[in-house]
């Protein structure tokens, strides 16, 4: 459904995401992890518009949408949530969620847009009260309310930047079966980054690791977590290889395998 | 409900009935001014409203009422098609300025500085075209052949005036009530916060802006047409240029912006206190209004930012119902 080639993106002379090629089946959870500064938000950005690519295409569902305006992606089918939320403080709980409907799926009707919003918010596990206040809204409150705008614009592909930060454990636990359920329930194929490597294991079909712009490993959850590669990454070169052994064999129980 | 639609219709009947009532000229006179200038300040508020401080507006009042009335003089073209062309100049050029703005993000600060200069631009051209348009010493549309004034939408009859400037000052307040209750308001308060998540919402923010922008600037002409047809002179200080921007800010923040009748409240407060200081004080206290405005427009922004009418509504829901969000926000004029 999705087909990265080639993508690029300077900043001046920096090459934040250097040469990134990937595929997301239809209906499957790609995880995306790397250190922080290693183009994962990057990546979102060129793909939901809010910054255009130096190089490279993006295929989806067999259109390039490289370059276009982010309206014009989120209308087309693809919603995304933020790192860090940013909901619209001046509009309640429900208003941001609506205006997500109404805009986010071609301005169609407004009963239309406050029944998706209903059904976002009642997926995530907000309350549909038309007046309560965005302030009111605590860290797993405000990732709830971002992931809820995020499906209102009714997504085939969502998305989902670093939705665990700030979390607790618990909390953590749920916002990944939410996102489970989101993919078993409503069908959206998922993209998820993420810092947090544990949780994340657990929950995607396969994993993509970036570096300093490149991709370094993809595959399933269980090979990546063992890869050198990848443990050199999180780990540092200096790291003890029994340590690293270590970390791997526990990620590998975590997801049981 | 239904006891507020009835409250509206009988407040709507008495100021029909008024001028039939109370045949004052000079009441009449300051009433319709203050009727067409709180249209221009409600205008003003559609955009001002959601951050967009637009400092350009005394540029479209001034196109509206010059445009209407160098066509009526040298070609004869009525008002009632100079009106629409001088509303479609002003929504042009609103869209040539703004455009730009928007697309390559000039927000803030700079936007207003942007409109600053269309305001200034549109004043110079006025001045150095003086043999067209009488340049500072102001310009009159020539008097209509009796029996042609509907034709040449000139009317001694201040009634008429009056009617005339009440039925466009609620056409303007149910605009800007339509807006309000529209996704469109939405939307501009999503933009007026982060413009990448409105656009990550679906929202086509360059658009929206336009959109705001474009109804704000045609309706601003039309209060310039109109003042011209009423006061039958016209001069580059009294419809155009900075001055007339400023004052339409001053007034629209004094009354609120974000309720709707705020700017009329900010109308009959400037242009009560203008006449008074005229009255009292003649041609000594020439631009002491100003003054006063540029006083009360930094006190207001600092202790009430939400205007007289807005905060005087709180005060009143306050302990019923809490306010919207975006009613609570502080200073969003001053922030942006």
């Amino acid at each position: 459904m999705l087909a990265v080639e080639g993508l690029v993106k300077r900043f001046g002379g920096f090459r934040a995401v250097n040469n990134v090629s990937f595929r997301v089946e239809q209906g499957e959870i790609l995880g995306l992890i790397g250190p922080n500064g290693s183009g994962k938000s990057t990546i979102f950005n060129m793909l939901s518009g809010t910054l255009p690519p130096t190089e490279g295409s993006i295929l989806f569902d067999g259109r390039e949408i490289a370059g276009l305006a982010p309206h014009r992606i989120i209308v087309g089918g693809i919603g995304r949530t933020f790192q860090i939320p940013r909901p619209f403080h001046r509009l309640s709980i429900f208003e941001n969620v609506v205006l997500a409907g109404f805009y986010g799926q071609g301005r169609r009707s407004r009963s239309k847009a406050e029944e998706a919003a209903e059904r976002a918010l009642a997926m995530v596990g907000l309350p549909t009260d038309r007046r309560a206040s965005v302030e009111g809204l605590g860290a797993a409150g405000l990732k709830k309310l971002e992931l809820a705008k995020a499906l209102a614009t009714g997504p085939k592909l969502l998305l989902a930047d670093e939705s665990l930060g700030g979390l607790d454990e618990t909390e953590m636990d749920q916002a990944a079966d939410m996102l489970r359920r989101i993919r078993d329930e409503l069908g959206i194929t998922i993209i998820w980054v993420e810092h947090i490597m544990g949780v994340l294991m657990r929950v995607v079909d396969r994993v993509m690791v970036l570096d300093h712009g490149e991709k370094i490993a993809e595959g399933l959850p269980a090979d990546v977590a063992g890869d050198a590669r990848v443990i050199e990454v999180y780990l540092g070169t200096d790291a003890d290889a029994s340590l690293a052994a270590a970390v791997a064999e526990q990620a590998r129980r975590r997801i049981g395998v | 409900m239904n006891r507020q639609a009835a409250g509206w219709i009988v407040a709507l009947l008495a100021l029909v009935a008024l001028p039939f009532v109370h045949r004052d000229p000079y009441h009449l006179h300051v009433l319709v001014l203050i009727l067409i200038w709180s249209f221009a300040y409600t205008s003003w508020s559609i955009m001002g409203r959601f951050g967009l401080v637009s400092l350009g507006h005394g540029g479209f009042m001034g196109i509206g009422a010059y445009v209407t009335a160098l066509l009526w003089n040298h070609l004869g073209v009525s008002p009632w098609i100079g009106i629409p062309l001088s509303m479609a100049t002003a929504g042009v050029l609103a869209l040539v300025v703004a455009y730009p703005c928007f697309r390559f993000r000039i927000t803030g600060h700079y936007f207003v500085l942007v409109t600053l200069a269309l305001s200034g631009i549109v004043l110079q051209v006025i001045t150095a075209t003086r043999d067209y348009t009488g340049g500072s010493l102001g310009y009159t549309p020539q008097r209509a052949p009796s029996g042609k004034g509907l034709f040449a939408l000139q009317f001694d009859d201040k009634i008429t005036w009056y009617l005339i400037a009440l039925a466009v000052w609620i056409a303007g307040l149910v605009i800007w009530r339509a807006i309000d209750r529209s996704m469109i308001r939405h939307a501009m308060e999503a933009i007026s916060e982060d413009e990448d998540a409105a656009a990550a919402a679906g929202v086509n923010v360059t658009a929206e802006k336009l959109k705001i922008t474009l109804i704000s600037a045609l309706m601003t002409a039309l209060a310039g047409a109109l003042y011209c047809q009423y006061q039958m002179f016209i001069s580059p200080d009294t419809v155009s240029g900075i001055a007339v921007s400023l004052q339409m800010v001053f007034a629209a923040i004094v009354g609120g912006v974000y309720v709707a009748l705020g700017p009329t409240v900010g109308a009959i407060i400037t242009i009560v206190l203008a006449e008074v200081l005229r009255i009292s004080f003649g041609t000594k206290a020439v631009g002491w209004d100003n003054l006063v405005y540029g006083v009360l427009l930094v006190l207001f922004i600092i202790f009430l930012p939400k205007g007289i009418l807005g905060s005087v509504i709180d005060r009143i829901k306050s302990p019923r119902k809490p306010s919207r969000g975006h009613e609570q926000q502080i200073v969003p004029i001053a922030r942006r």
